[in-house]
């Protein structure tokens, strides 16, 4: 059996890769299963999909805990915990990431042994608006790692998939897939088809007993704030706002007032900053700033440019 | 007939289609809204012929189909967790007046606290409600099962609602090949709805048999529901026969998988029971006789099958995947009064699992395999256990101390 999860933020058309591979590989004969998992269901925030395909009929169920190939489609999710990127990866899990940054850098930055695959990302996603063209991408990627999906059964899968769109869009996300698929060769067929049954007789279930806590802890009172600022919501971007403080007026209010999360703060010298940590992306303060000293910053080069990597 | 691959919301749209359901109220709820999507986009596009009403609420809604059904027209309707307990006032009183149609019931947990993944808690929350009820654990058995409900339902003898049940996510938005039975077959399986007579309309008033007052006459309808919905047990043999016949497909009541020679079984409804499949496959590879137990129909519950399939086993692990707070197991509690005081009864043991749509690990059925063995071969039967594993508390107790709840003193649970 196969095991793909995609993992991506939402709007970058995760379920969608599910579904044209899982399309795919019941083209070619599979029994499937396809997917998406949602949860907080907002744009930017981190979601997954996932696919089975077995020649054999699929008694599994639910999330995948053993995946064969992890496809990441941004990379600012690898370092999130909630994202769960690295979940149950073992030493032959495939990780095939669309990132800029190479593949010896992954390698050390998560202490893998198991192979990655480092993808450069393609233009046609790196705008705002191609934010949906990397479901297709993550979908092109996967078929052709997995080595049992032939290029024209995929691009009979995006035309299934995504019939329902507007000619031209359906043409750029054949031409991506196909561009994608093209690009891989030298990977094909390195996911190892896996045995069935994924988990071990010889595993205990680690189980605990569960025993009374008093009402205080078992139905506490979570107090004030404290909860809401631990939560660290800026996961959910996929563009940062940057203040360009040479720009900043100093007007103190706008983009300050305007934030529906409370996530810029005026300092004593009434230069704004803003708390990345809670920033959900929404760009409200981009478009409210009257002099334009705000930009939109994708995340992936927001967080090299915060790490020292790329001049800002 | 068609293979594709279907959510078990598409399925289940498909099954309203293919039935040629007339009239569907209609009110949205996470993870039933793809089912009222489905129908409303071939309505829309006249390849549905039939009328989707949104009403304001699931207690409007459960209103309108039982009136609509009681005007003779062929009623479909969905609804999920909250939605079916707004509707439950309303749920024994459609029931009460003996109009047939099709709701399904996507399950998800109910709120507090609040997920939006399965258990099935809303379903048996409906349970004494006189609506029939069929549990799925596949995409297919979505589709075929509602074409199955309306044949039970419109059914002289029974004539009572039915409720078919899927798993959210884990069915509801899981894709997998279904085969569509093609309309022209299904059509004739279902056939027309005869409403013998009823003919409800707002212009010409009348009332049916249940409009009546005290206790003698209500105990009357209500244990007459009762005896229709214990008919619904061999109508239901006879239409599953039926089914296969046609469609080559088999759906009976129960189903036992690998039971033959069985020590010891899983009994269990819903989607995880294909999990429990899988794990009843690698425990006979390694010598232990198990098998899988999964009662299709839980009402009218198939007592008299029950005994049947179950006859020789020794030991019993019932997975409810839902909680009766202060008691514990639903259908642990309903095996037991179907087996209580039987001949060489099996030992019985009590898991709850996948509460909130908690997984349930391959590691854990063979788990719950061997402690089910050890109580055959002991005699001695463990208390019922909650499938819960170090590393989840360590993570409640990773939340409890973000949230600054003070431990030291309440809590039992050290490392």
């Amino acid at each position: 059996m196969y095991r793909i999860r995609f993992h991506g933020r939402g709007g970058q058309g995760m379920k969608t890769a599910g579904r044209i591979l899982g399309t795919s590989f019941f083209l070619e004969g599979f029994d499937v299963q396809d997917a998406p998992r949602y949860g907080a269901e907002r744009r930017g925030a981190p979601i997954f999909a996932y696919v089975r395909a077995s020649r054999s009929v699929i008694q599994e169920r639910g999330v995948i805990r053993r995946p064969s190939l992890v496809v990441v489609a941004d990379d600012t999710l690898a370092g999130l915990p909630e994202a769960d990127v690295l979940g149950g990866q073992s030493a032959d899990t495939v990780m095939a990431i669309l990132s800029d940054v190479p593949e010896g850098t992954w390698r050390s930055r998560l202490n893998l042994d198991s192979p990655i695959v480092c993808i450069p990302r393609p233009d046609a996603i790196k705008g705002y608006a191609g934010q949906a063209m990397a479901g297709v991408c993550c979908a092109a990627v996967a078929a052709r790692l997995c080595g049992s999906i032939p290029k024209s059964t995929l691009a009979r899968a995006v035309r299934e998939e995504l019939g329902f769109l507007a000619p031209s869009v359906l043409e750029r996300s054949l031409s991506e897939a196909s561009r994608m698929f093209d690009s891989l060769a030298p990977y094909e067929a390195v996911v190892r088809d896996r045995p069935d049954r994924e988990f071990s007789c010889d595993n205990p279930p680690g189980w605990v007993e569960l025993f009374h806590d008093a009402a205080a802890v078992a139905a506490p009172v979570i107090f004030g704030g404290l909860t809401s600022r631990l939560l660290k919501t800026g996961m959910w971007r996929t563009f940062r706002p940057v203040i360009d403080t040479a720009r900043c007026r100093r007007c103190w209010w706008l983009c300050s007032s305007f934030c529906p999360d409370s996530a810029i703060h005026v300092g004593d010298d009434g230069i704004p900053a803003i708390d990345y940590e809670h920033c959900k992306g929404c760009l409200v303060c981009v478009a409210r700033c009257p002099v334009h000293a705000i930009s939109a910053v994708p995340e992936s080069r927001g967080v090299r440019q915060e790490n020292g990597e790329e001049a800002v | 007939m068609k293979r594709l691959l279907l959510t078990g919301n598409g399925a289940a749209a498909w099954g309203a289609r293919l039935a040629k359901a007339e009239y569907i109220p209609a009110f949205p709820i996470t993870p039933q809204t793809e089912i009222i999507e489905n129908l409303a986009a071939w309505i829309d596009s006249s390849e549905m012929p039939g009328r989707l009403v949104t009403l304001e609420s699931e207690h409007s809604m459960m209103t309108a189909a039982g009136g609509a059904a009681a005007a003779g027209v062929r009623v479909f309707s969905a609804t999920s967790s909250q939605g079916l307990l707004y509707a439950m006032e309303m749920l024994y009183t459609v029931a009460g007046w003996r109009v047939p149609f099709v709701l399904v019931n996507v399950s998800r947990a109910l709120s507090a606290p609040i997920t939006l993944e399965p258990d099935h808690n809303d379903v048996f929350a409906a349970r004494d409600s006189g609506f029939i009820q069929i549990h799925c654990s596949t995409c297919q058995e979505v589709v075929d099962a509602v074409l199955l409900a309306y044949r039970l339902a419109e059914h002289p003898d029974i004539r009572l609602p039915v409720m078919v049940n899927l798993d959210g996510f884990y069915l509801s938005f899981t894709r997998e090949p279904v085969t569509l039975p093609d309309q022209q077959g299904a059509a004739e399986f279902v056939g027309g709805f005869d409403p013998l007579g009823m003919a409800f309309r707002a212009g010409a008033p009348l009332s049916q048999a249940v409009a009546v007052l005290g206790g003698s006459q209500y105990s009357y309808f209500r244990y007459q529901q009762h005896l229709a919905s214990l008919q619904a047990l061999d109508v239901y043999d006879d239409l599953e026969r039926e089914f296969f016949g046609r469609f080559g497909r088999s759906h009976p009541a129960v189903e036992a998988y690998r039971t033959d020679e069985a020590e010891m079984v899983f009994l269990m409804t819903g989607s995880f029971a294909t999990k429990a499949g899988n794990a009843v496959d690698a425990l006979r590879e390694s010598g232990i006789r198990a098998g899988l137990v999964r009662p299709r129909l839980l009402r009218p519950f198939p007592v008299r099958r029950l005994r049947q399939v179950l006859r020789g086993v020794r030991g019993i692990a019932v997975i409810d995947q839902n909680l009766s707070v202060g008691k514990g197991g639903i259908l642990y509690t309903e095996l037991a009064s179907a087996l209580y005081g039987q001949e060489n009864a099996p030992v019985l043991l009590s898991f709850i699992g996948g509460l909130g749509g908690r997984d349930i690990s391959g590691e854990e059925f063979i788990g719950i395999a061997r402690v089910t063995i050890d109580a055959i071969r002991s005699g001695s039967v463990p208390e019922p256990r909650l499938l819960y594993t170090a590393d989840e508390l360590r993570h409640i107790r990773k939340l409890q101390a973000i949230a600054s709840v003070q431990q030291e003193n309440h809590c039992r649970n050290h490392e």
